[in-house]
């Protein structure tokens, strides 16, 4: 916690204060601790806090910071049971205050202006890309490609490897297509569940025609054993269901270039974007980006991500 | 960056070894022959359930012959059924090397349970799931065999579309599930259950009554269900299946089998579950890995796979595979690693008889040496501080 929160300060991220029960009063990194999230949010007016709390504990500080009413959570704690997360699950559908991402995610960034999360922020360019994804390691990929293409990320969302979650590739997908900045999508999926399959009829439904968005994504484990978890609690094909090539056939049945290579996001997005004439410094730069889209509705969330952040930990005993 | 690197590894080890295209059948998920993959076997399944006041037939668990004939004894039953406990399915068919054919025996007379007992304890089962060799029985189990006049099938599981546990079940039981969704699929019920509330009283009712159970069957039934969700809490399982779950001509609901999935994460809290864990029927690597907190999953190939993250590790097999080569494992080394799990690792990689390169691709707070990573075998490697 300590170290990533360090990182998130020196990334720019207004983070203001931390968590931890017991040692209210104190202060770590230069800012104020305080004895649970409720005072936290009243002490420092933070719009988002990020857990870092381990297994056996990280629901109940989900919870929590549902309860202080704190409008985003983002949760990075690998390894909460199921069943711990199927109450936070309940808990979250029956309130319309606080946003999950997560668990078992990286976190959010929004490049240049936030980093919430364990993300490596060198690597990341301010930009055009939307980037969700159930994995971490895998989103770094994309990100490096789109930098190294000149793209650049508007906003990088990990929703994390767990069957049961806050935020799914829809409610990504929402923001993306409503944001004027970004302007290309890539999509990380894998095996497991089906909300992929989700994704792609959602696309099918809100980004087709002309004014749609080119949307990239590749799925992992097209040869991950059945029956195995792998890694990740939520990769598993199970029962004859979960598997890559049902994932990546529906969302080419819905016009998103998948690519076969975890090593071509980038140049099959700079692809789509020279087919669209999408390209900066090319003669119709604008011209085919439909004045609609220029005044699109936008979500307060990715125009000025920049919350105040608190950060969470739990020190050792 | 690192993912072509990842190719042309890919690339170095084809050429090392020729090697086919390699694409995995659909898996059909059929039930007849399934094989557990959780590694609890059958007496320990059935003790979990006894525990949680499930019906199941009344058993005795036995390592030798002279255990069997005495278990069987005490049974007192009008006819026992004697089975192998391997993890592996497909006993009825199976084979001793002793000769003896048949890894689940119905008798009436305990001594001839003794005496079977005999040729199965210390011997080798082949079964079509397990090794040519077969696998090494090491315990039976003597239970009280019963009638069923009516098999059903039900199961309850956490489910992501319904963001939490349901309960599924037909009259339709003793075979493939899926076939069952396939071909009549209004002989499928299912009930979602609230997290919180648990089963309602009439949840319980309509789904035993849809699973065919009536008069005061219906009542056991709901009951039964009941007790299985208890179960399925108090395990933290991902899903417990019963198939079958049937009728006796006596008028009882019983549980004839199970197979129960937990959740990997839950075994801080389920220490007494994942105690009874038994490894010695799957890959000594495998183990091994299991012992280290190592995510690792043997596969057939000759490139060795080091990876920091679960989505990058499949996708880093998945690229292999694209280029025409094999991944030998899948790992997921995690987040939070340790340098001695980093070092068991990649010495577990490096013994791997199958292994004719490696190939590293790793985010780390620390980039290993080759002194601490010494290997005689070609690897690509990319890395980046954090």
């Amino acid at each position: 916690g300590t170290f990533h929160s360090q990182q998130s300060l020196d990334y720019g991220s207004q983070l203001v204060g931390g968590v931890s029960p017991g040692k209210g009063g104190k202060s770590h990194l230069g800012l104020p601790v305080f004895n649970s999230v409720k005072e936290a949010r009243e002490g420092t007016g933070a719009h988002a806090t990020v857990i870092y709390v381990p297994p056996p504990f990280a629901a109940a500080a989900i919870i929590e910071a549902i309860d202080a009413e704190m409008p985003l959570v983002v949760c990075i704690t690998e390894g909460i049971p199921q069943q711990d997360m199927v109450r936070v699950k309940h808990r979250l559908m029956r309130q319309g205050t606080t946003r999950l991402i997560g668990p078992n995610c990286p976190g959010v960034i929004n490049p240049g202006e936030c980093k919430i999360g364990i993300m490596p922020g060198h690597i990341h360019k301010k930009g055009r890309i939307g980037i969700v994804s159930r994995s971490g390691t895998l989103t770094y990929e994309a990100v490096h490609q789109t930098t190294q293409v000149g793209l650049g990320q508007s906003l990088c969302i990990g929703i994390g490897g767990d069957p049961f979650n806050g935020t799914d590739f829809i409610d990504c997908l929402e923001v993306f297509l409503r944001d004027p900045k970004t302007e290309g999508i890539i999509l990380i999926g894998e095996i497991g569940g089906d909300a992929e399959e989700k994704a792609a009829d959602y696309l099918k439904q809100h980004n087709s025609g002309a004014s749609a968005k080119p949307v990239v994504s590749f799925i992992a484990g097209l040869t991950a054993p059945p029956g195995r978890r792998m890694g990740h609690a939520g990769a598993i094909i199970a029962g004859g269901k979960g598997g890559a090539m049902e994932k990546i056939a529906a969302l080419q049945a819905a016009g998103v270039a998948v690519s076969m290579s975890p090593a071509q996001l980038g140049s099959t997005m700079f692809k789509e974007f020279e087919k669209r004439k999408m390209l900066l410094g090319s003669d119709c730069e604008f011209a085919h980006v439909p004045k609609a889209k220029q005044q699109q509705q936008h979500q307060h969330l990715p125009q000025s991500f920049c919350p105040i952040v608190t950060f969470w930990f739990v020190r050792a005993l | 960056m690192a993912a072509s690197m990842v190719s042309q590894a890919a690339l170095r080890g084809l050429q090392l070894s020729s090697s086919k295209h390699l694409f995995l059948d659909k898996f059909k998920g059929s039930r007849l022959s399934s094989r557990r993959w959780l590694n609890l076997q059958e007496y320990q399944s059935k003790r979990l359930m006894e525990q949680s006041g499930v019906a199941v037939q009344r058993f005795y668990v036995a390592d030798t012959a002279s255990e069997a004939l005495e278990a069987a004894k005490r049974l007192n039953a009008k006819e026992i059924v004697l089975k192998a406990q391997i993890l592996a399915g497909g006993r009825g068919k199976g084979v001793f090397d002793s000769g003896l054919k048949g890894g689940v025996h119905l008798t009436k007379d305990p001594t001839v349970v003794g005496d079977l007992a005999k040729k199965m304890l210390g011997f080798n089962l082949s079964t079509k799931q397990t090794p040519k060799e077969g696998v090494k029985v090491k315990t039976v189990m003597v239970a009280e065999a019963l009638d069923i006049s009516r098999e059903t099938y039900f199961a309850i599981l956490m489910d992501r579309s319904c963001n939490g546990p349901v309960m599924v079940g037909s009259p339709q039981g003793g075979m493939d599930i899926e076939e069952v969704a396939a071909s009549t699929p209004e002989l499928i019920f299912k009930e979602v259950i609230d997290i919180f509330e648990g089963v309602r009283e009439d949840q319980a009712l309509r789904m035993a009554s849809n699973l065919g159970f009536k008069g005061p069957l219906e009542r056991q039934a709901a009951d039964q269900i009941k007790k299985l969700y208890d179960l399925f809490l108090k395990v933290d399982a991902t899903q417990v299946e019963v198939n079958p779950l049937g009728e006796t001509p006596e008028g009882q609901v019983v549980c004839f089998d199970a197979k129960i999935s937990f959740d990997d994460n839950a075994e801080f809290r389920q220490k007494a579950v994942f105690a009874m864990d038994d490894m010695s029927e799957s890959d000594p690597t495998e183990s091994e890995a299991a012992k280290w907190d190592l995510k690792y999953i043997g596969l057939d190939g000759n490139i060795a796979c080091f990876v920091n993250g679960a989505g990058l590790a499949m996708a880093t097999c998945d690229i292999i595979d694209l280029h025409g080569g094999k991944p030998a494992n899948f790992l997921d080394l995690g987040g939070g690693v340790q340098e001695r799990q980093v070092y068991e690792a990649f010495k577990l990689l490096t013994a791997d008889p199958k292994v004719s390169s490696h190939f590293l691709f790793i985010l780390l707070s620390f980039i290993p040496t080759e002194e601490q990573l010494p290997s005689p075998l070609p690897f690509a490697c990319c890395s980046q501080r954090r």
